[in-house]
C-alpha cells in the first residue's frame, strides 16, 4: 500500500486514483474490530467508507482556533497548528505534531504523537522557555486536551480499528439521510463505555458524535460541519463540542488544509521538536 | 561581547527578507514586574532589608521563510533590580540563525539555548548553557550560549554536534543580594583556566532516542565549566570564582509505562579534583483526573548522588576547593505537581530536598495562573530550614522568600 501510494503523493490529478487505492485497503479489515454479527459489519463497513475517504493525503497542515465556552457565556481562545503524517496502513496511527500559537505565553509548546490503534500512543511535550523535550504519558486518554471539551482521545476517532460497532438504523439529521452507528472503544483508558456516530449517505461522512460516559450517561456532543473536498478527501471545518453534563462548549474551527507538503517521518521524530521555532 | 552580540544578531535579522523573497515575521514578547519579601532580617551588611521589586523586559523576534529553511531569532532580555546591581543585567537569550535542509539535518549559528536531560529535581547532564543565577536559585534559568550547532536527524536517533566560544560566565547576586553567602561572589575576579579564556573553544556531541518506553541520551563535553570552583581570596570580603577545563559524559534515561514515569540522569566528571561521579534518579507518577475533575496529580521522588570532592587545594592564585559546591551530594526530593486542566492553565508545583547527611531541607511552592489572554501572574517561596552551622547552606539560613511575578504577553 504504502509503496503505490508514495509516487501518487507528487501528483493532485491522482487524488481520484487514490480514492480507488484507499478503497482496496478494505482487504485489511481487521476481523476482530469488524465483529461477527451481520449488525456489528454493517456498522464496521459504513465507518470504514467514511474513514477511508479521509485517507489517502499524504501529509497534511493546518491552522486552527479553539474557543471554549464556560457555562457562564465567557470566552478563552487558542490557536495552533496541526502537522499529520497519514499511517502506513491501518494496523498503525498517524503521526501529528501540534504547535501553539496563542495565547502567547505557552506559544511555542508542541505536542507529537505517534498514535497506535490499541498499545498506549507515543507523546512527547515540547516546552519552549526551558527547552526541554519531555516523553509524557498517554494513559490520560479521557483528560482535557487544553482545558477544552475536547479529550486526547476524539482527535483519534477516526482510527477505525480503535472500536468495534453496531449498526443502529437510518435517521434523518439536519435534512439529510444518515446510518447511525455506534462504536465502542476497544483501548484501555477510554473515557466512553459508547460513541453514537451519524455518518451521511450522500458523501459518507461523520455529521454528529454523541459521547456516553464510564456510566453510560449522554457525556457530550460532538456536531461536525462545513465540509470541504480537497480531490477527494473531504475535512468538516468547524466541529463544535457541547458537554451536556457541565454546559460548556467547545468550537475548533479549521482554516484551509493543506496536503501533500513533502513531511516524511523525520518531520515527526522527536528530536525535530527543539528546531521548530 | 554581549554589545557586539546583540548587534550582530539585529543585523542578521535584517538580512532575513533578502533570502527569501516571502516570509513570516513574529514579534511578541513579554514584560514583567516581580516583588520579592524576604521576612527576615539580612545576616550581613550590604544585604537588601526586605524587599526587591524589579522589572524585565525580553522582545521575541522570529522570521521564518516560507519554505520554513530559513530561521532568524533573536530574544534579548534585560532586567532593571530596585536593589541589586549585580541583578540589573542584559543577555541575548537567543541570537541566531538556523538552516533546515532536506533530508533532516540543520545548522544553527548564534546564540541559542540547547537543554539535555530527564529529571526533575537537578539538571546534572546539561551543561551547554551557562546559569544565570542573579534570576532564580533554581538553575533554570540561561545565559544565551554563542554556537555552532549541527542536528542530524534520522530514524535511528538525533545526532547534535556542537562547537562552543565565548564563555559566559556565572551571574551572582552582588553585596545587597539575597539570598547569597556571607561573602559574595565578585565576577571582577573571576579566573577562567584557559588558555585562550573566554575564547577557548569547547566542544560536545549528544545522541538521543526513544525504543518502544524507553527515551535515552548519551553526551559528552569537554570545555570549560560552566559551574565555577571558589576561592576566598586572602584579606578580602569576596570569593572568586575559577573556572576549569573538564570533560564531562553523561547518560540520561526516562522509561514511560501507563502513568509512570522513571527518569535517570548520570555524569562522570575530569578536571575537579579527582574523577567522580553523579547520579540523579527516580520517578514521577501521575493520578488523573482526580475527585472526578480535569485536574491531575503528579507525585515526584528523586534521589541525588554526587561524589566530588570539596577539599581545599593550593592553586598558583591561592587556596580553592578542589570542585564547584553542590547542594545535591546526598539528598531525597519529593514533591507534587498539580496541573488543573482548565483554560487558564492552572498549576501548582511544591516539593522539598532533604540533606540524608546534615538534614538541610530547601523547601519550594511554584503558583501559576494565567488571566485573560494575556497576563500570567505566579506565585513562588523557597524555604531554607535545618541550615546548622555543619550544613552547605548555613549561609543562607535565612534567606528565605516569596516572589510574586506579573507578566504581559505581546
Amino acid at each position: 500500500m504504502l509503496n503505490l501510494r508514495l509516487p501518487l503523493r507528487k501528483s493532485a490529478a491522482s487524488a481520484l486514483m487514490m480514492f480507488v487505492l484507499v478503497g482496496a485497503s478494505a482487504l485489511a479489515d481487521d476481523p476482530a474490530a469488524r465483529g461477527e454479527t451481520p449488525e456489528a459489519q454493517k456498522g464496521y463497513d459504513i465507518s470504514a467508507r467514511a474513514d477511508r475517504t479521509d485517507n489517502g493525503f499524504g501529509d497534511s497542515r493546518v491552522d486552527a482556533r479553539m474557543v471554549l465556552t464556560n457555562r457562564a457565556g465567557q470566552q478563552t481562545a487558542r490557536e495552533f497548528s496541526f502537522q499529520t503524517l497519514e499511517k502506513e496502513d491501518e494496523s498503525v496511527g498517524d503521526k501529528s505534531l501540534v504547535i501553539f500559537d496563542s495565547p502567547r505565553d505557552v506559544e511555542g509548546t508542541a505536542l507529537l504523537s505517534h498514535a497506535k490503534i490499541l498499545d498506549p500512543d507515543d507523546q512527547w511535550l515540547y516546552l519552549p522557555a526551558l527547552k526541554r523535550v519531555k516523553r509524557i504519558s498517554s494513559k490520560n486518554k479521557s483528560g482535557a486536551f487544553v482545558g477544552s471539551e475536547f479529550a486526547f482521545e476524539d482527535f483519534t476517532i477516526s482510527e477505525l480499528n480503535k472500536f468495534t460497532y453496531s449498526y443502529v438504523g437510518e435517521e434523518d439529521h439536519d435534512g439529510m439521510v444518515t446510518d447511525v452507528v455506534d462504536r465502542f472503544p476497544r483501548y484501555e483508558n477510554s473515557g466512553y463505555t459508547k460513541q453514537k456516530s451519524w455518518v451521511d449517505q450522500d458523501i459518507y461522512q461523520v455529521r454528529k458524535v454523541e459521547f456516553y460516559d464510564r456510566k453510560g450517561a449522554l457525556l457530550k456532543t460532538l456536531m461536525l460541519s462545513d465540509y470541504r473536498d480537497y480531490d477527494g478527501v473531504w475535512r468538516a471545518h468547524s466541529l463544535k463540542m457541547v458537554n451536556a453534563q457541565n454546559g460548556k462548549e467547545t468550537e475548533l474551527v479549521y482554516e484551509e488544509f493543506s496536503f501533500n507538503n513533502g513531511l516524511d517521518a523525520n518531520d515527526f521524530e522527536q528530536g525535530v521538536l527543539s528546531r521548530l521555532r | 561581547m554581549r554589545i557586539s552580540l546583540i548587534a550582530g544578531a539585529f543585523s542578521a535579522a535584517a538580512l532575513a527578507p533578502t533570502i527569501g523573497a516571502a516570509g513570516e515575521w513574529d514579534i511578541g514578547g513579554e514584560v514583567a514586574g516581580e516583588f520579592r519579601y524576604f521576612p527576615n532580617d539580612p545576616l550581613y551588611p550590604g544585604q537588601l532589608e526586605h524587599f526587591q521589586p524589579s522589572i524585565s523586559f525580553q522582545p521575541d523576534i522570529r522570521w521564518e521563510s516560507e519554505d520554513r529553511k530559513h530561521q532568524f531569532v533573536v530574544i534579548p532580555y534585560a532586567k532593571i533590580d530596585s536593589q541589586d546591581d549585580e541583578r540589573t543585567h542584559v543577555d541575548l537569550r537567543e541570537g541566531f540563525y538556523r538552516f533546515n535542509a532536506d533530508g533532516g539535518w540543520s545548522l544553527t549559528l548564534g546564540a541559542a539555548k540547547v537543554f539535555w536531560g530527564r529529571t526533575e529535581s537537578r539538571h546534572l547532564v546539561d551543561i551547554i548553557n551557562q546559569t544565570d543565577a542573579v534570576e532564580d536559585v533554581d538553575d533554570e534559568d540561561k545565559l544565551g550560549q554563542p554556537m555552532a550547532n549541527l542536528t542530524l536527524i534520522n530514524d535511528w536517533g538525533a545526532v547534535d554536534l556542537y562547537v562552543v566560544s565565548g564563555f559566559r560566565t556565572r551571574t551572582y547576586p552582588g553585596v545587597d543580594g539575597r539570598p547569597r553567602f556571607e561573602l559574595p561572589v565578585d565576577t571582577d575576579e573571576e579566573i577562567i583556566n584557559r588558555d585562550w579564556g573566554r575564547g577557548a573553544i569547547d566542544v560536545a556531541a549528544r545522541y538521543s532516542h526513544y525504543i518502544g518506553n524507553w527515551d535515552f541520551g548519551v553526551s559528552i563535553f569537554h570545555g570549560t565549566s560552566r559551574e565555577p570552583r571558589f576561592s576566598p581570596i586572602a584579606n578580602s570580603t569576596v570569593i572568586r570564582p575559577v573556572y576549569d577545563k573538564i570533560t564531562q559524559g553523561g547518560i540520561d534515561l526516562q522509561y514511560t509505562k501507563d502513568a509512570w514515569l522513571w527518569k535517570l540522569e548520570a555524569i562522570v566528571r575530569e578536571g575537579h579534583g579527582d574523577t567522580f561521579a553523579a547520579v540523579v534518579g527516580g520517578f514521577e507518577y501521575t493520578l488523573y483526573q482526580i475527585f472526578d475533575s480535569n485536574a491531575d496529580l503528579g507525585l515526584l521522588v528523586e534521589y541525588q548522588y554526587d561524589g566530588r570532592d570539596l577539599n581545599f587545594v593550593q592553586e598558583p592564585f591561592g587556596p580553592a576547593l578542589a570542585a564547584p559546591v553542590t547542594f545535591a551530594d546526598n539528598d531525597v526530593f519529593a514533591g507534587a505537581r498539580l496541573g488543573l486542566n482548565d483554560p487558564q492553565d492552572t498549576s501548582l508545583l511544591a516539593g522539598a530536598t532533604v540533606d540524608t547527611n546534615d538534614a538541610f531541607t530547601g523547601v519550594f511552592i511554584e503558583a501559576q495562573r494565567r488571566i485573560g489572554q494575556n497576563w500570567t501572574t505566579e506565585f513562588e517561596a523557597r524555604l531554607f530550614l535545618n541550615a546548622d552551622e555543619d550544613s552547605t547552606a548555613f549561609d543562607i539560613r535565612d534567606d528565605d522568600f516569596i516572589t510574586l511575578r506579573i507578566a504581559r504577553y505581546f
